[in-house]
C-alpha cells in the first residue's frame, strides 16, 4: 500500500511589504493555502505615513526548496513590493506580545505575580481574584511563561504573532 | 480638458484608448449600462458568444493568434463563474486577457443579492491580478494598469469587477489619460554575468539541447527569429513543449519534435543524455519531465524565464536567467559574437540513432482510418494555406501536436496547462476574428467538441468560416487509453454513448456538415472542407482503439517510453497511479 511521505522542514520568518489595498491579506493567505504552504503566525499592520503600505510578517515552515518558492510566489503578486526572508538574512530580532489572564487567590496568586516579575511582565489589569499580564519577548520566552501560568490559574491567552527585524543599521 | 462621464462610458472609452477591436461577451442585468455604452459603437465590435466559457476561450484564441490582449465582458454571478474556467486556462498558459465582470450594486455586495457571487474572491488564484472598483473615478487608472499587467512580464488574465452603480455614477474623464502608478516593472534583461556564463557553458558543451516553451511565443515573433538565429550559431538541436510549437520550424534538420509524455523518442532521449539543457521560456512541467529523479541526470541546466517563481520550482537549475526570452536571446546572440560552433558531430550521430527508431510510426489499418493518417493528410492538403490550428484536449490534441508540423509562432492554439476540453471551437472563433483571411481549423475529438458545441451559433452569426475537424472514435480516447494501460481495460464511463449526428447538428446551426467514413473519402472530404467558403464541421470516423504513442507513463523516466508495438502491462503500482 502507498503511504504519504513528509519532508524535513525549516522555520522561516518573512517580512512582506505590500500596497495597503482591499483583498491583499486574502491574496497572501490564499496563496499559502492554494499552494499547500504553512502559516505558523501572521501579523499585519499599516506602517506608512499616508496609510498606503503595510508590513505583513509571516512565520512559515517547509523544505528549503519550498521556502524559496514561497518567496518567489509572493514576489509575483502585483501589490507586493518586497519580500525579506529574515531567517535567510542572518541575525534578526523576533518579538511577540501576549496578554495572559490568570485567576486565583492565596499562594498561587502570589506565585503568579512573582513569576511575572521574573519575566518582566507588566500587570495591565488586576482584581482581587485575577491579573492580566502583558509580556513582550521572543516567542519561546512567551511559551515558557504561559507554560508556568498553566499551573497558576491560567484563564486566557492572546498573542499577536511575531514581528521581526534584522540586526544592524541596514533595512530588510 | 475634462468632462463628466458615466463609469460605463469611461470603461468603453478606456478600451478604445487601449486599441481594443473586439469584446467577447454575454449581457446580463449587472452589465446593462456597459452594453448600452457599447450600443452601435463605431470602434469596438462586440462578439456575442453562447456561453461565457466560450467568451473567455475565444478571447484566448484571439490573443494567442494575434499577440494582442483578449477582452471579455460578462455579467455578475453565473456570468462570472462560467468564465472562470477560461480565466484559469489563460492563467496556466500565460495568455493576456482583460476580463470585465458586472457586479451587484455596491450597497448590495455581501447581501446574497440576485446574481451575486464573490467574483474577486473566486478569481483570486486564477488571475494575475484582480480589482473590485468602487468608484468610477478609479476606473480609467485601473483599466490602464490592468492592460499593462495582463501584457507585460509573464502575461496572464486580469479581472476587473465593476458594481452596477459604479457603471452608472459619473466621474471626470481626462483626455490625457490616467497617471500610471508604475508599481509593476518586471525584469526583462538578463544579468551580464549570467549571459557570459551561459555562453561559456554553450561553447563548451558537446551535447547541448534547446528546450523551448510558450515563453518564446509570448515574447513575440521576434523571439522565434532570435531562437533560430542562436540555434544556427550554436548548432544545438531543439525540442519544444506543447505550448512552444511553431517557435522553431519543424522542417529543420535540428528539430527533434515535441518532448515529454507524448514526445518523440529522439527528443526525450536527447534530453536524457544531454550535457547541457538550455530551457527558454518553459517551466519543467510534470508532462515534460516524467519521473523527476531520472530527469536529465547528467546535464547542466540554464533556465531563461521572466517569472522568477518558475526557477527551481520542480527541477533545480545551475544557471537561472531572469528576463524576457526575446531580450535574453538577443543578449546571448550578441555575446556569442563571432565564435564558431562546437563540433557536435558525435552528438548528432547519436540523435540520428534515436531518430531511426521512428517513434511516430504507427501500424496500417485497412479496416478504419488511423487518426495519425487523418492528421497527416489534413496537414498535406492545407499546408499551402498556412492554417491556424486550435485543438480541444485529449488524444486528438496529442496527435495534432505530433503529426501536424508548425513553422511559425502563433499558428498553434491549444490548452496546455489546464487541459480544458471545449477550448478549441471558441478559440478558433477568436483566432478567425483576429485573422480574417486565414484558414482556421479546430482539430477536435467527439467528446471535447460537445463541451462548447453551442459556439457553432457564434460562428454562424458572424459568418466566420472556421472549420472543425472531429477525429471521432466514439470514446473519450485519452481516458480510454489510460484505462487500457493502467486499469486492465476496465472502461469506466469513457464510452461516448448517444453521440449526436454531427453532420445534422452542423446543418442545424447553418454549417456545412461532412462525414468521412473511410480512407477513400479522406482527401476529398478535407478538400471539400477547405473549399467551402463558410463554416464546416467534418465528422471523421477513425479507428476506435488507436492509442497515442510514444508515451511515457506517469511516474516513468524519459528512457522508459512506450512505442507502438511494445507490450504494455494493464496495471501500474500505486505510486505511479497516484500521479496525474
Amino acid at each position: 500500500m502507498m503511504k504519504i511521505k513528509h519532508e524535513a522542514s525549516e522555520r522561516h520568518v518573512l517580512a512582506i511589504t505590500v500596497d495597503n489595498e482591499a483583498g491583499i491579506l486574502a491574496k497572501i493567505a490564499g496563496l499559502f493555502t492554494a499552494r499547500g504552504y504553512n502559516i505558523d503566525s501572521l501579523t499585519v499592520a499599516d506602517i506608512s505615513e499616508n496609510h498606503a503600505v503595510s508590513r505583513i510578517t509571516i512565520v512559515t515552515h517547509g523544505p528549503p526548496a519550498q521556502i524559496d518558492q514561497i518567496h518567489a510566489q509572493l514576489e509575483r503578486l502585483v501589490p507586493v513590493h518586497k519580500v525579506a526572508d529574515l531567517t535567510e538574512a542572518g541575525p534578526h530580532v523576533e518579538r511577540e506580545l501576549a496578554l495572559i489572564k490568570v485567576a486565583g487567590t492565596g499562594d498561587i496568586r502570589v506565585e503568579a505575580l512573582r513569576v511575572a516579575e521574573l519575566f518582566r511582565a507588566k500587570v495591565v489589569d488586576t482584581t482581587t481574584k485575577s491579573f492580566v499580564f502583558e509580556l513582550t519577548g521572543a516567542p519561546d520566552k512567551l511559551d515558557s511563561f504561559i507554560a508556568l501560568m498553566r499551573e497558576l490559574g491560567l484563564v486566557e491567552v492572546g498573542r499577536t504573532g511575531i514581528v521581526g527585524m534584522i540586526r544592524g543599521p541596514e533595512g530588510a | 480638458m475634462s468632462d463628466e462621464r458615466s463609469g460605463a462610458n469611461i470603461l468603453v472609452e478606456s478600451l478604445v484608448r487601449q486599441g481594443v477591436e473586439f469584446v467577447f461577451g454575454y449581457p446580463g442585468g449587472a452589465v446593462l449600462p456597459i452594453y448600452d455604452a457599447l450600443f452601435e459603437h463605431p470602434q469596438i465590435r462586440h462578439i456575442l458568444v453562447r456561453h461565457e466559457a466560450g467568451a473567455a476561450h475565444a478571447a484566448e484564441g484571439y490573443a494567442r493568434s494575434t499577440g494582442k490582449p483578449g477582452v471579455v465582458l460578462v455579467t455578475s454571478g453565473p456570468g462570472a463563474t462560467n468564465a472562470i474556467t477560461g480565466i484559469a486556462d489563460a492563467f496556466m498558459d500565460s495568455i493576456p486577457l482583460v476580463v470585465i465582470t458586472g457586479q451587484v450594486p455596491t450597497a448590495l455586495i455581501g447581501s446574497d443579492g440576485f446574481q451575486e457571487a464573490d467574483t474577486v474572491g473566486i478569481s483570486r488564484h486564477c488571475t494575475k491580478h484582480n480589482y473590485l472598483v468602487k468608484d468610477p473615478s478609479d476606473l480609467a487608472a485601473v483599466i490602464d494598469e490592468a492592460f499593462q499587467i495582463a501584457t507585460e512580464g509573464r502575461p496572464g488574465p486580469v479581472l476587473i469587477d465593476i458594481p452596477k452603480d459604479v457603471q452608472i455614477a459619473s466621474a471626470p474623464w481626462h483626455e490625457a489619460g490616467p497617471q500610471r502608478r508604475n508599481r509593476y516593472n518586471p525584469q526583462t534583461e538578463g544579468g551580464a554575468d549570467d549571459i557570459a556564463r551561459a555562453i561559456e557553458l554553450l561553447a563548451r558543451s558537446r551535447a547541448p539541447v534547446f528546450y523551448t516553451g510558450g515563453g518564446v511565443i509570448n515574447s513575440g515573433p521576434h523571439a522565434s527569429r532570435l531562437l533560430r538565429e542562436l540555434q544556427a550559431l550554436t548548432g544545438a538541436p531543439v525540442t519544444s513543449t506543447l505550448m512552444g510549437l511553431g517557435a522553431f520550424p519543424a522542417d529543420s534538420a535540428d528539430w527533434l519534435g515535441m518532448l515529454g509524455m507524448h514526445g518523440t523518442y529522439e527528443a526525450n532521449m536527447a534530453m536524457n543524455q544531454a550535457d547541457l539543457i538550455v530551457c527558454v521560456g518553459a517551466r519543467f512541467d510534470d508532462r515534460v519531465t516524467g519521473r523527476l529523479d531520472a530527469f536529465a541526470p547528467n546535464s547542466a541546466k540554464i533556465h531563461i524565464d521572466i517569472d522568477r517563481s518558475s526557477i527551481n520550482k520542480t527541477v533545480p537549475v545551475d544557471l537561472p536567467i531572469i528576463g524576457d526570452c526575446g531580450v535574453v536571446l538577443q543578449q546571448l546572440i550578441d555575446a556569442w559574437g563571432s565564435r564558431k560552433a562546437a563540433n557536435l558531430a558525435d552528438w548528432k550521430a547519436r540523435i540520428e540513432g534515436w531518430r531511426a527508431r521512428k517513434s511516430l510510426a504507427y501500424p496500417d489499418n485497412d479496416q478504419a482510418i488511423m487518426p495519425q493518417r487523418a492528421i497527416q493528410r489534413l496537414f498535406e492538403l492545407t499546408r499551402s494555406r498556412d492554417p491556424i490550428i486550435s485543438t480541444e484536449v485529449g488524444q486528438h490534441q496529442m496527435w495534432a501536436a505530433q503529426y501536424f508540423p508548425f513553422y511559425q509562432p502563433n499558428r498553434w492554439l491549444t490548452s496546455g496547462g489546464l487541459g480544458t476540453m471545449g477550448y478549441g471551437l471558441p478559440a478558433a472563433i477568436g483566432a478567425q476574428l483576429g485573422n480574417p483571411n486565414d484558414l482556421v481549423i479546430d482539430i477536435a475529438g467527439d467528446a471535447s467538441i460537445q463541451m462548447n458545441i453551442q459556439e457553432l451559433g457564434t460562428a454562424t452569426q458572424y459568418r466566420l468560416p472556421v472549420k472543425v475537424f472531429i477525429l471521432n472514435n466514439e470514446w473519450m480516447g485519452m481516458v480510454r487509453q489510460w484505462q487500457e494501460l493502467t486499469y486492465e481495460s476496465r472502461y469506466s464511463n469513457s464510452y461516448s454513448d448517444s453521440l449526436p449526428d454531427f453532420v445534422k447538428l452542423a446543418e442545424a446551426y447553418g454549417w456545412k456538415g461532412i462525414r468521412i467514413e473511410n480512407e477513400s473519402q479522406l482527401d476529398d472530404g478535407i478538400r471539400a472542407m477547405i473549399e467551402h467558403p463558410g463554416p464546416v464541421m467534418v465528422d471523421c470516423l477513425i479507428s476506435h482503439e488507436a492509442n497515442c504513442f510514444p508515451m511515457i507513463p506517469s511516474g516513468a523516466a524519459h528512457t522508459e517510453m512506450i512505442l507502438y508495438g511494445d507490450t504494455v502491462a494493464g496495471t501500474m503500482d500505486d505510486e505511479a497511479n497516484a500521479l496525474v
